[in-house]
């Protein structure tokens, strides 16, 4: 069928929405609440155009393509609606743009700039709601919050988790958990996909730089800094770089600028993470399960196990992630080496991640008291710090990382992207199993971005069925069809964050699916060009062991590396 | 006779979520607010998260989410009583008391409730505690009665 927008004809599909049509042929209308692949909520109204044949605004999100329908987007009725939608969201608005996370990104401001809203027409009683403080990873400010609905969509459609909801009505009206209490005691898993929908300062992640700091001003701590793999193909786009490019040692570099005094890889620890799980995968094939193996690098899918998926916890990795691993890794065997107290070192990881900061302060993170993990920083703290020590990005010569936690395999490094792990573990599993390395080490079937991957891989005499899903709803509905009587998957894979820590809720805000397959890409190209690809043959890997660990799922091991998880008492 | 939570849920065997609302109604006509404990218990019959449940019910004036104290006060804020100034009793109620609307004091002695007209505008403002109204209600006189009862207490 054909629509006509603005005077001209394009070609629409039944069952498209006008909005649809539009994006597709470069006709820019703004939208707040919509989300692309959601089912349209109209909560906003901001995408309202000119319904010609009817003469009424309707909303160009929600409102299916009619054949013979006449639209027209920017006329002065159409124009004046969604700039006085603006002015109302502001009208109550706390007005400290300069004090805000999001200044400078912030939908509600963009709109404001664009609509010239230049004066206050109206003017409305501003909330006074508490903040939420009480998250360790999440920090709310409702007074913020515009009501667009967004973070309760992801939380429910993406993460089946619906910590969050509206609460009360009318201009009373709030998003908050149930009972309205505190993150904390909530269901909420600390994915922070939330924030990285929400278009307003209304969400964002509990900021440890005061701490980090603290410690980099204090000459009495060693302070060491450790990455995730998706950092590096990340970074860039906080500093207008193109998505996806590698600024591996740029950031090294920039990290010792800052006065960082050793700089570790996590995907070193990754590849510890390999030596362990692919041991106990094995162990559990040889000793009648439980399975299937079920992965625990992904702290925000450990604690909705914990919460939704009690039944599974026996399935769940005894693995420590590669953060805590290498948290534990340097306050015992490096801090012996340096001859430092544990105690005066202070640990910080930079994770794409807010559910690492509610992992680094686990119970069972700590070794005698002492806490693996000391801080942890997202991709967008890392990139204020950076700006705040005033290093120069497009301006600097890349550096090494630090011996003894600085090599990685490539294996290692895919573990930030959906699949990553997967593959890593198959590449070593396939090894200790059959004494041959793999012939093709791609698993193409466990790559890309798609929410759920499934596929049989044979190693030696044994079939082994494996599962990689990320979105926590994915990974809901493959447990529901293991409890259902599926028994031909032995391992699987779950990530909470769709695509995986590439697109974790710790990331740049603002990207794309484009910008985040660009990351994935370039892991991939990591691993085409490197020559370790295998976590097994990662040399401080095996030295560690050498010197320290002893064999994997050890003595040593068990003590620092792996641990074990207990139900949530939370309302679900 | 009173019935528990689970015999409410046991009665509606097959209930979906489009029963929800009776259900809370009748979990508040026997437990007098819906607790908690009931509201996960809801949810897990009917499949519905709590804050979805918890963002229905506050959605509506009529439910409460603490137990009533042992003097509850309803303020009537229908039309009369909103002439003739409920807006100024509610207000100074709840300063009196350091407790909000729907709300009970931390000694569990006064919960407050608002409610639409109670059909006495001839009263207007009228409060009802515990099936007592009182009439005309100032702020002086508001005083006058919750010291009152506070000293009926000691
Ligand atoms: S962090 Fe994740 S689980 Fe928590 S409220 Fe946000 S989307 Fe929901
Ligand atoms: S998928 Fe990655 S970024 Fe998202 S919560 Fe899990 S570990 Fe964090
Ligand atoms: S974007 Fe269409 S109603 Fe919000």
């Amino acid at each position: 069928m054909n629509i006509e927008v603005n005077n001209k004809i394009f070609e629409a599909k039944a069952g498209e929405t006008i909005l649809d049509v539009m994006n597709r042929n470069g006709i820019k209308v703004p939208t707040l609440c919509h989300m692309k692949n959601y089912f349209p909520s109209g909560a906003c109204r901001m995408c309202v155009v000119e319904h010609e044949n009817t003469g009424r605004l309707v909303t160009s999100c929600s409102y299916p393509v009619e054949e013979g329908m006449k639209v027209k987007t920017h006329t002065t009725r159409v124009i004046e609606a969604r700039k006085m939608i603006v002015e109302l969201l502001l009208s109550n608005h706390p007005d400290d743009c300069l004090y805000c996370v999001r200044n400078g990104n912030c939908t509600l401001q963009d709109l404001a700039v664009e609509h010239h809203v230049t004066e206050r027409r109206v003017s409305g009683v501003k909330n006074n709601f508490n903040k939420d403080l009480s998250s360790p990873s999440i920090t709310r400010d409702p007074d913020k919050c515009i009501l667009c609905g967004r973070c309760v969509r992801v939380c429910e459609e993406v993460m089946g988790v619906s910590a969050i909801d509206y609460i009360n009505r009318g201009s009373k009206t709030l998003i908050g958990t149930s009972f309205n209490k505190g993150l904390n005691t909530s269901s909420c898993v600390n994915c922070g996909q939330c924030i990285m929908v929400c278009p307003t300062g209304a969400l964002s992640e509990k900021c440890h730089l005061n701490e980090i700091q603290m410690a980099l001003n204090n000459p009495s701590k060693k302070v060491v800094i450790q990455y995730a793999p998706a950092i590096s193909v990340s970074l860039a786009e906080e500093f207008g770089m193109e998505p996806g490019r590698d600024v591996n040692g740029i950031m090294n570099a920039a990290l010792r600028k800052i006065g960082f005094d050793y700089v570790f890889d996590t995907s070193f620890s990754a590849d510890l993470t390999i030596m362990e799980e692919s041991a106990e995968l094995i162990h559990r094939i040889t000793n009648n399960g439980p399975l299937p193996l079920i992965t625990s690098c992904c702290p925000a899918w450990v604690k909705y196990a914990e919460e939704f998926s009690v039944d599974f916890l026996p399935n769940v990795s005894s693995c420590k992630s590669p953060q805590q691993m290498l948290g534990a890794i340097i306050k015992s065997y490096f801090a012996e080496k340096i001859a430092t107290k544990p105690e005066d070192i202070y640990s910080v990881s930079i994770m794409p991640c807010t559910a690492k900061k509610f992992e680094a302060q686990r119970e069972d993170m700590t070794h005698q008291g002492i806490t693996d993990v000391d801080a942890v920083m997202t991709t967008r703290e890392l990139a204020q710090l950076i700006r705040l020590y005033g290093v120069d990005m497009h301006n600097i010569d890349p550096e090494m990382t630090d011996s003894p936690h600085g090599i990685r395999s490539s294996a290692g490094k895919l573990f930030g992207g959906s699949g990553g792990v997967m593959e890593a573990a198959l590449r070593t599993a396939y090894f200790k199993l059959t004494g041959k390395e793999l012939t093709e080490f791609k698993i193409h079937a466990v790559r890309g971005l798609t929410g759920r991957k499934e596929t049989q891989i044979r190693i030696g005499d044994l079939q082994l069925g494996i599962a990689v899903v990320s979105g926590l709803q994915n990974a809901k509905i493959l447990l529901d069809e293991i409890r259902d009587g599926r028994n031909d998957i032995h391992f699987i894979e779950i990530m909470a964050c769709p695509g995986g820590c590439i697109a974790g809720g710790g990331q740049h805000i603002g990207a794309d699916e484009s910008a985040i397959m660009s990351r994935l890409k370039s892991l991939y190209d990591i691993d085409d060009r490197d020559s370790i690809k295998v976590s097994h043959k990662n040399p401080e890997v095996i030295e560690l062991y050498e010197k320290f660990l002893g064999e994997p799922l050890g003595h040593k091991s068990h003590d620092l590396l792996h641990t074990e998880y207990k139900k949530r008492d939370v309302p679900l | 006779m009173k019935k528990g939570i689970a015999e409410i849920l046991e009665a509606r065997g097959d209930a979906k979520r489009d029963s929800l609302i009776p259900i809370l109604q009748e979990i508040q006509e026997n437990e007098g607010f819906l607790s908690q404990r009931a509201i996960a218990e809801v949810g897990r019959r009917l499949g519905i998260p709590t804050s979805k449940i918890y963002g229905v019910a506050t959605f509506y004036n009529q439910f409460r989410f603490e137990p009533k104290g042992k003097y509850h006060i309803q303020v009537c804020r229908g039309t009369a009583c909103h002439v003739l100034g409920s807006a100024t009793v509610l207000d100074k109620l709840e300063k009196l008391l350091k407790a909000k609307a729907g709300q009970t004091t931390r000694d569990g002695m006064f919960s407050i409730e608002v409610v639409a007209c109670i059909g006495a505008c001839g009263l207007a403002p009228v409060i009802n505690i515990n099936g007592n109204f009182h009439a005309k209600v100032t702020e002086q006189s508001l005083v006058e009665i919750i010291e009152n009862l506070k000293n009926k207490e000691v």
